[in-house]
């Protein structure tokens, strides 16, 4: 009877204020939809710092008119190093065939370029990523060095790329909450009001305060609910049609996100949704409406 | 049953108090009304029994039971045990005689079926057998109020708090009102009623506490208005 008596007070509830609920929903489907999509981001810039930093080198390229002495006191230089785990050396023709190899897709550029337009280089593995400015500072200026890059500068614009994508998503999954979060307390202090009478009676002949809340804060958990299934359904669709279909050709840069992950995201996305509508409900019902 | 001790209530912002060091205590099975001008304080009397508001010094016991002091989660099942009727009915207007009276029930955990059983009988305690199915728009003055005495007896109360039941009846309708809470007076609930129907008072003969700028001014076992 009881649960009867709650779920019809609660489905009639969110019924009565159809376009409120509506709002509701949507607002809290962006908002979790944002959320999701920046936890999968987190996700993907931890694997790729992991895929990458075990690959970063430190290429130190040499002048076009290096001397062979100069390159033979380098090598025995970096091979005595502390600091470096490996290191290879990297020959004009080999660069031009990595290059060839990296843009075959641009014929045209391939043409213009000619092998000898490419530097040698000794390709550097540190022993800790990191500690590239000691490296940095330690050869520059050396006989016959021209530059000295660290990849994992250029990595870290990428990451802060993604960083950045990932707390925009976060800003505007804050906004849309906080948005959702007043449509939560408004619907309640409507539905509060609309069944004033009925409250004044419960209170009258002494039900619960359990059970007179309980179908307001119910209302609210059910929309966060359907919320964070339409959000959960967003992320499915971006996953499904823009990840492995638009984009499909990016997973040889991006590791690909994994389904296990996306489907982690429902009972998350849900638990979050439901807990704050629950937490946001009551708090309406305590200092607002005074049930 | 009821006894209020040395009871100060100062509303925020009033310059006086509404109730000033009130001492007064109702026995089991008594029928007491209380009656003075408007703004005297009666009403407050009510609240403070049922635990609508506290007092500002002073203490209030019902059914041996502290108010005062009680924990606010515990006020729900204090006042299952007591009963109470408005002036202005507070009925729901959407509902049935019968739904309106089984809603008390059901709200406080009881079931259907107890509802079916008890609903009816009750019903045709006040007079309104037969017309359980009516909505409040399609009964009388008198009818809404005997729904609203039905449903703070359903659940057999200690205590019946009535705040002026008859003030919006006419005089014939208000004796029959009268005679419903003299029954139930009489199956050992005890009655606290506030009216300034003088009629009424004066037809009783009933214990009567006068009450004048939150002071008793007058405590009578079969007293008249006055």
């Amino acid at each position: 009877m009881r649960l009867n008596y709650i779920l019809t007070e609660v489905l009639t509830g969110l019924w009565r204020n159809v376009t409120m609920t509506i709002a509701m929903i949507i607002t809290m489907a962006v908002s979790l939809t944002m959320l999701g999509a920046s936890l999968l981001l987190y996700q993907e810039v931890n694997d790729m710092e992991e895929l990458y930093y075990g690959k970063v080198e430190v290429s130190i390229y040499l002048l076009p008119e290096v001397t062979d002495e100069e390159r033979e006191a380098l090598d025995s230089a970096l091979k005595a190093d502390p600091l470096i785990r490996q290191y290879s050396h990297k020959t004009k023709e080999e660069a031009y065939a990595h290059f060839r190899q990296i843009f075959r897709g641009a014929p045209d550029l391939v043409d213009a370029t000619k092998p000898e337009s490419l530097p040698e280089s000794f390709q550097v593995k540190l022993k800790d990523p990191t500690k590239f400015k000691a490296i940095s500072e330690k050869y520059n200026g050396q006989p016959g060095i021209d530059d000295i890059v660290d990849q994992q500068k250029t990595l870290e614009k990428l990451f802060n790329i993604l960083g950045s994508m990932q707390n925009l998503a976060l800003i505007v999954a804050i906004v849309q909450g906080i948005a959702a979060l007043l449509l939560v307390a408004n619907t309640i202090q409507v539905a509060a009001y609309s069944k004033r009478r009925e409250v004044a009676v419960m209170k009258l002949v002494g039900a619960s305060n359990w059970f007179i809340q309980m179908p307001f804060v119910l209302e609210a958990i059910f929309a966060g609910v359907i919320g964070s299934v339409l959000a959960f359904g967003i992320l499915m669709i971006a996953k499904t049609f823009l990840l492995d279909g638009t984009f499909e050709s990016l997973t040889t840069v991006f590791p690909p996100i994994l389904w296990t992950d996306v489907v982690l995201l429902l009972p998350l996305l849900a638990g979050v949704a439901a807990g704050v509508s629950a937490v946001t409900g009551w708090i309406t019902l305590r200092f607002y409406v005074r049930v | 049953m009821i006894q209020l001790e040395h009871v100060t209530k100062t509303y925020p912002k009033a310059s006086r108090p509404s109730l000033d060091d009130v001492s007064v205590g109702i026995e089991k099975g008594d029928f007491v009304f209380f009656i003075g001008p408007s703004g005297s304080g009666k009403s407050t009397m009510i609240k403070l029994l049922l635990h609508e508001v506290t007092p500002t010094s002073g203490k209030v016991y019902v059914n041996n039971r502290d108010v005062t002091s009680m924990r606010s989660w515990k006020i729900p099942s204090f006042r299952r045990s007591i009963g109470c009727v408005f002036q202005d009915f507070r009925l729901l207007p959407n509902r049935t005689a019968y739904e309106n009276v089984a809603f008390a029930l059901e709200v406080i955990g009881k079931s259907k079926g107890v509802a079916r059983r008890v609903v009816p009988e009750v019903l045709e305690l006040v007079g309104l057998g037969g017309k359980e199915h009516r909505y409040p728009h399609e009964l009388s003055g008198g009818e809404q109020q005997r729904v609203a005495v039905a449903r703070a007896f359903v659940n057999r109360p200690l205590i019946l708090l009535a705040d002026e039941p008859t003030g919006n009846l006419d005089p014939d309708t208000s004796i029959e009102i009268m005679r419903l809470l003299d029954r139930i007076n009489r199956t050992g609930t005890t009655v606290v009623m506030v009216t300034h129907d003088s009629n009424i008072v004066n037809q009783m003969r009933r214990r009567v506490i006068e009450i004048e700028s939150g002071r008793i001014v007058r405590d009578q076992p079969r007293g008249v208005y006055g």
